[in-house]
């Protein structure tokens, strides 16, 4: 066994997953071909709330290839109620969750009837005999008219569409003072009203579930981020013993918390494969993604700020609708709650109120994506952070200096009874502002303004920071989660010295297999390529909290190198007894055992050769060096950072181009540069994509406008900037590897950053707000103040699925 | 109906219906599970191949259009063990993250060189557009492309001469100030 | 998604075709470059019987030179036209906006024709051949007749064309040494025009002599600025002038409101652009 020659952690390696990602030697779910496989295709509702007053298969059962057809009330006594696992109240209203809707549907896409057949194409085919009556109820789309007393009701059954209101109110948890009475002493008061669009998270691998059942025991594939958390939910939720199920997420595209789901698809497959006795697949067209693949944000945010003349800010008041859509998905009541603890930001504010109330509407259900919480959170107060600094006259980046905790005042204790551990806003800001060139950008925007420039520059800022590494159990307890948090790694040392690595966590795109075997590697002081890490099987990786919401490094990593020095600990032991030395004369380097003193040596191979031999070890030991190890952080980490855009405004159009994006993150220490790096380039990508292009439109009779590629507008290459990136590094000192997590931080700071400086270019103009997405026609209208109503209906012309093509419309004279 | 088609150099013989897709057929027919299906409206571009040389979107093809035609799929580019120039680089320009786009981007990628053999910035994003990624924010892609063009370039060694599929060779280039 | 089944048949011949065409009835669907038809086919939200594919129709590919126009096979890819020298020189408005057509893979695939006889208000072709007096070629059972583009487009995905009829070619008179400039407006570079602006113009002597100004998307078919044209014409190639012409942009037009743009905001469009492209277009 040779020694690594530089530390690993820390180091740019090159990822492992690539070598079948860059050949198409890839396991997609999708790919999956088992004998006798058949494949399940839905029926989706295309009304927004109705009865179902009929439905009729007979027909659907007659086309070829068909095997089953089945409504809701064929599996109204199975399916159960897909899971909730966040009822953040005592009192929260949660409504039966069907995955086959049986005598209501509640938003457009909703599943209705299901079809099993020999071919995919077979079982859509018969779709289309299906015969389905609706008896139109009455839609309820929008939040704020929906909790209206004599509302229309979502649910009438439970009597009202708001599911929970949740309260954290500073002066009542003894974390700081009243906010009423700050507000009321206010010298400067701020109050805006911001809306985070409905967002879809558009992971590039459409979902896919491919079930092999089998009187002993059953096998799912599926294109999750929680195979974990499905095998449990699924076994709560369908009454399967939970030894009996087997889930396995094989390599997944993405997911950024879309795959953190137990889907209607996934009951729904796991059903008829075990009604059949074969093995069903069922992969997702992208219409149906967007249409019932849970969407995120869509939060109506009023905010208020309180503040002295010299710029001290005294307190921030939250109130929040956040839309759960028609059902409370997985974690969904828990997501806009995130936001709770991170509104306050950076900054020092000694009295805080945050109230949310959860919607029901007759939409698709919402839950985490990518941020989920934080990056709403952020943008508030980072968005008022700027109108207060306007309201005050003064440099939003000096305002923010005035308010931030200074690097000398950590451990903090927030206002939300949170602890920062560490961190350096001034270094992070300092070195951003130096990349960026704010002083001559500052200048330059003079200029502009000056001389009435058609096209307006504008700057703006965002400051983070994230509270990841999701979970201590004990915290998530507190919140009334259901689960914990914590996470585990177990390490099996091969006789030949390999190693594996098995993981709880599971990477759908974020390199674990290399930042995991990194950790290893320095660790053990076994070369990076003698580690292999398995995960995303519950037979081989059984215990395991998956990945999501920044929190695999910070929980996982840490277990990994938790289970190494398990490993080591009791290598050290065995290595002592065959050199016939006391332990305290051993010691390890780059894997090697020594005597000190002495020229005696023990290879760490050396000892896995003799510990799996057994041959001679201390009395009472057990053979092997195997180990696991569970990491539950005391603490959540605190990662933040700063990020400056510089847009041009085209005053004339409205449009708006990115002319530069500086980020400077700190996520603590870093295990792979390389991936830190694309993580922040993704976030970024997302983040923009959120303040520019994306939104998911319903039409006034629910029907989601956007449910197509060419309608919902993700950036290409063409319409992102070049990405200035750095960091800085203030470890984390709750826990061993001083890491923090970095998955979400480009998505929560880049959204404000980008929006403050649209208003930024355009603030002299009379401009204080532009509602996202910040399109060409909203700036425009923001600018020459033509009101803010946008139209619901699809593109004309163009959008493909945007026109309600038929077969009138189209001339058969050709096509392009 | 019958199709004839050469996949990756191997030739196929095939009953297919008229309304399966190419990528389809890849998929299930041949096992060529490399290429991927993203989207139902042919904006996502995963399922690019190149047919007859050129770079397509194989959900917009019918296999019956492939007829007598020849097919190279993100699994026909290694050579002798060997990466293709541009997969060699996504990988040392971390250009990949889930991967679920890469077979389709790096396609792509080839097709543009082959028109543009030493593209900048600006040429890459646009050679690129019909091509989305969801986690690398295309920074690292279009560093990869531009990397993969100094590889590819005459006199950078022996994978020069490696520019697969002699179709692509030769093209004219695009007139000046092109692309878009 | 996989499309509903249909049958399918790929002739070698416009006769062939235009008989494939004839016996499939009203249920028979053209495929030229597949392009938007098979995404609407997967979408399912167009269902043929009969699909003939005129992919197999080489005699409708290429660009010859006519005399005094172009005469171009309606199955030339956009990629073709593109990097055709001749349309380069002589429909330079053409390179332009084909360029920005969707992206390099459907560039492969689509087909000038193809484009024209979809009929798409949001496609960038239709401006620029309304511009330079394109002229359809159709052939159908009882002959050839040809279109001038200016009757062709009747609304939203529908033409002139004949459902027995095919578009062949198209015909595009030469305007050698013209400027010319495509000037498009979208959300991301993907997306549809949501107002687009084909200019081609002659200037001689400082003095604008001759000006065509075609609108994408700003009605159910592209748009002649005919207002914007005539006061244009003989006057000097000035900024004022420029500006004061493209104030008529958005005359006799008829546009529609989407969550992209409301008519207002796509009547305004219309005139910024045109301004932007004519400029350019006097420059090029």
């Amino acid at each position: 066994m040779t020694a690594t020659a530089e530390p690993e952690v820390g180091r740019a390696r090159h990822r492992k997953e690539d070598a079948r990602l860059i050949t198409g030697a890839t396991r997609w779910t999708d790919n999956m071909q088992l004998t006798g496989m058949l494949h399940m295709a839905l029926l989706r509702s295309p009304v927004a709330h109705a009865r179902i007053t009929s439905i009729d298969v007979t027909e659907a059962v007659k086309m070829p290839g068909v095997l089953m057809a089945l409504t809701g009330q064929d599996v109204a006594a199975e399916q159960g109620s897909l899971p909730c696992v966040w009822p953040i109240t005592e009192d929260m209203l949660a409504p039966p969750a069907p995955s086959l809707a049986v005598d209501r549907v509640n938003f457009a896409g909703e599943a209705v009837a299901l079809v099993v057949a020999r071919s995919a194409a077979e079982a859509h085919d018969a779709l289309s005999a299906i015969d389905v009556d609706y008896e139109d109820l009455p839609v309820v789309l929008d939040m704020e008219r929906a909790i209206e007393d004599g509302a229309d009701l979502v649910h009438p059954d439970l009597g009202s569409n708001k599911s929970a209101t949740w309260v954290f109110d500073s002066a009542e948890a003894g974390t700081g003072s009243d906010v009423d009475a700050a507000i009321a002493d206010a010298e400067v008061l701020v109050e805006r009203t911001f809306r985070q669009q409905r967002l879809i998270p558009a992971f590039m691998e459409p979902r896919s579930v491919v079930v092999d059942p089998s009187p002993d025991s059953v096998t799912m594939w599926s294109s999750t981020q929680v195979p974990h958390i499905l095998r449990w939910m699924l076994s709560a939720t369908l009454g399967i013993p939970e030894q009996r199920i087997r889930v396995i997420a094989p390599d997944v595209g993405g997911g950024f918390g879309g795959k953190l789901q137990v889907t209607p698809e996934e009951v729904l497959t796991m059903l008829v494969a075990r009604r059949i006795g074969k093995p069903v697949k069922w992969t997702e067209t992208r219409t149906e993604s967007m249409l019932s693949g849970h969407h995120g944000r869509d939060q109506v945010q009023r905010l208020t700020i309180a503040a002295r003349r010299d710029g001290t800010v005294t307190g921030l008041k939250v109130d929040l609708l956040a839309d759960m859509g028609a059902y409370l998905r997985l974690i969904a009541p828990g997501v806009p709650i995130l936001g709770a603890f991170v509104f306050n930001g950076i900054y020092k504010f000694p009295a805080y109120r945050f109230t949310c109330t959860n919607v029901f509407t007759d939409k698709t259900p919402t839950d985490a994506y990518r941020g989920a919480g934080r990056p709403e959170a952020t943008f508030g107060i980072e968005r008022m952070m700027d109108e207060l600094a306007a309201e005050l006259g003064v440099d939003p980046l000096d305002l923010r200096r005035r308010n931030w905790i200074r690097h000398e005042e950590f451990p903090f204790d927030t206002v939300t009874g949170l602890t920062y551990d560490s961190g350096d806003y001034e270094a992070a800001t300092d070195r951003a502002t130096e990349l960026f060139g704010y002083d001559a950008l500052r200048r330059e925007q003079a200029e502009r303004r000056a001389n009435g420039d058609t096209v307006q520059l504008g700057i703006g800022i965002s400051t983070y920071t994230e509270m990841c590494g999701w979970a201590p159990s004990r915290v998530l307890g507190a919140l009334r989660y259901a689960a914990g948090g914590w996470e585990t790694a177990a390490i099996r040392m091969l006789p030949t010295g390999k190693v594996e690595l098995v993981t709880g966590t599971s990477p759908h795109g974020q390199g674990h297999e290399t930042a995991w075997s990194q950790i290893v590697a320095d660790r053990l002081g076994v070369p990076f390529e003698d580690v292999e890490v398995l995960h995303g099987d519950t037979r081989i990786s059984h215990r395991g909290l998956d990945s999501y919401g920044s929190r695999s490094v910070a929980v996982g990593g840490v277990a990994v190198a938790l289970a190494a020095d398990k490993v080591l600990a009791k290598a050290h032991t065995v290595a002592a007894h065959l050199m016939e030395v006391g332990e305290d004369d051993v010691e390890f380097t780059a894997g090697t055992f020594s005597v000190r003193g002495t020229s005696t040596t023990m290879t760490l191979g050396d000892v896995v050769t003799a510990a799996n031999a057994a041959h001679n070890l201390p009395d009472g030991m057990e053979p092997g060096l195997d180990a696991d190890a569970t990491f539950d952080p005391s603490s959540l980490s605190f990662p933040h950072g700063t990020h400056l855009c510089a847009t041009e405004v085209d005053t004339q159009t409205g449009e708006v181009k990115i002319r530069s994006y500086v980020c400077v993150d700190d996520v603590g220490k870093v295990v792979n540069p390389v991936i830190v790096e694309g993580q922040v380039h993704g976030g970024l990508a997302q983040g923009i994509a959120q303040a520019l292009y994306e939104e998911a439109v319903h039409d006034e009779s629910g029907t989601l406008t956007t449910a197509t590629f060419a309608d919902y507008l993700l950036p290409s290459a063409v319409d992102l900037p070049h990405f200035t990136t750095d960091r800085t590094e203030t470890p984390a000192l709750t826990n061993p590897l001083g890491v923090k997590g970095v998955g979400e931080a480009g998505t929560i700071a880049s959204t404000p950053a980008v929006v403050n400086a649209i208003v930024d270019a355009v603030r002299h103009m009379g401009v204080s707000d532009v509602q996202m997405p910040c399109t060409p026609m909203r700036v425009w209208k923001a600018i020459h103040h033509r009101g803010d109503g946008v139209p619901t209906t699809p593109g004309a012309g163009g959008g493909l699925g945007s026109v309600n093509v038929d077969d009138q419309a189209y001339p058969r004279g050709g096509a392009e | 109906m019958r199709i004839t088609v050469t996949v990756d150099g191997m030739d196929y013989g095939d009953e297919v219906e008229p309304r399966t897709l190419l990528v389809h057929y890849l998929r299930e027919r041949l096992g060529k599970t490399g290429t991927v299906v993203g989207c139902d409206t042919s904006n996502c571009g995963a399922c690019t191949v190149h047919l007859d040389g050129h770079s397509v979107k194989s959900c917009a093809v019918l296999a019956v259009q492939a007829n007598g035609r020849e097919v190279t799929t993100i699994e026909g580019l290694a050579r002798d063990g060997q990466l293709h120039p541009v997969q060699e680089a996504f990988h040392q320009n971390h250009a990949l993250q889930c991967g679920f786009c890469t077979p389709g981007m790096i396609m792509q990628a080839i097709d543009l060189l082959a028109d543009n053999p030493d593209p900048d910035e600006d040429q890459v994003r646009h050679g690129l557009e019909g091509n989305l990624c969801r986690c690398t924010g295309y920074q690292n892609i279009v560093n990869a492309v531009r990397d993969a063009a100094h590889r590819m370039s005459p006199g950078a060694g022996p994978d020069a001469e490696r520019v697969d599929e002699t179709k692509l060779v030769g093209r004219t280039p695009m007139h000046a100030g092109g692309g878009e | 998604m996989i499309p509903a089944a249909f049958d399918y048949v790929a002739p070698t011949t416009v006769d062939e075709a235009v008989r494939a065409l004839a016996a499939g009835g009203e249920d028979a669907k053209v495929m030229a470059g597949g392009q938007s038809l098979i995404p609407v086919l997967r979408m399912r939200l167009a269902a043929p019987t009969l699909v003939v594919d005129l992919s197999g129709l080489t005699e409708l590919t290429g660009v010859h030179d006519n005399g005094d126009s172009l005469r171009i096979g309606a199955m030339t890819t956009h990629y073709e036209v593109q990097r055709d020298p001749l349309v380069r020189e002589h429909a330079r408005l053409l390179c332009l906006a084909t360029d920005t057509v969707a992206d390099p893979q459907v560039r492969h695939r689509g087909t000038f024709g193809g484009s024209l006889a979809h009929a798409d208000p949001a496609g960038d072709l239709l401006a620029p051949a309304l511009a330079l007096d394109a002229v359809m070629v159709c052939v159908g059972p009882s002959g050839t007749r040809e279109v001038p583009a200016a009757s062709f487009f009747l609304d939203y995905f529908t033409t002139a064309l004949a459902p027995d009829e095919l578009l062949t070619h198209v015909r595009v008179p030469k305007l050698t040494g013209w400027g010319a400039h495509y000037e498009k407006f979208n959300r991301v570079a993907q997306a549809w025009s949501i107002v687009a602006v084909a200019a081609a113009l002659r200037v001689s002597g400082g003095r604008i002599a001759d000006a065509r100004v075609g609108l994408t998307n700003m009605a159910g078919t592209p748009v002649r600025a005919r207002g914007v044209e005539e006061a244009l014409v003989g006057q000097p190639a000035s900024a004022e002038v420029i500006t004061t012409a493209a104030s008529h942009a958005a005359e006799g037009t008829d546009p529609a409101s989407d969550g992209n743009a409301d008519a207002e905001y796509r009547s305004h469009l219309a005139r910024v652009l045109t301004e932007r492209a004519v400029t350019a277009a006097v420059s090029a």
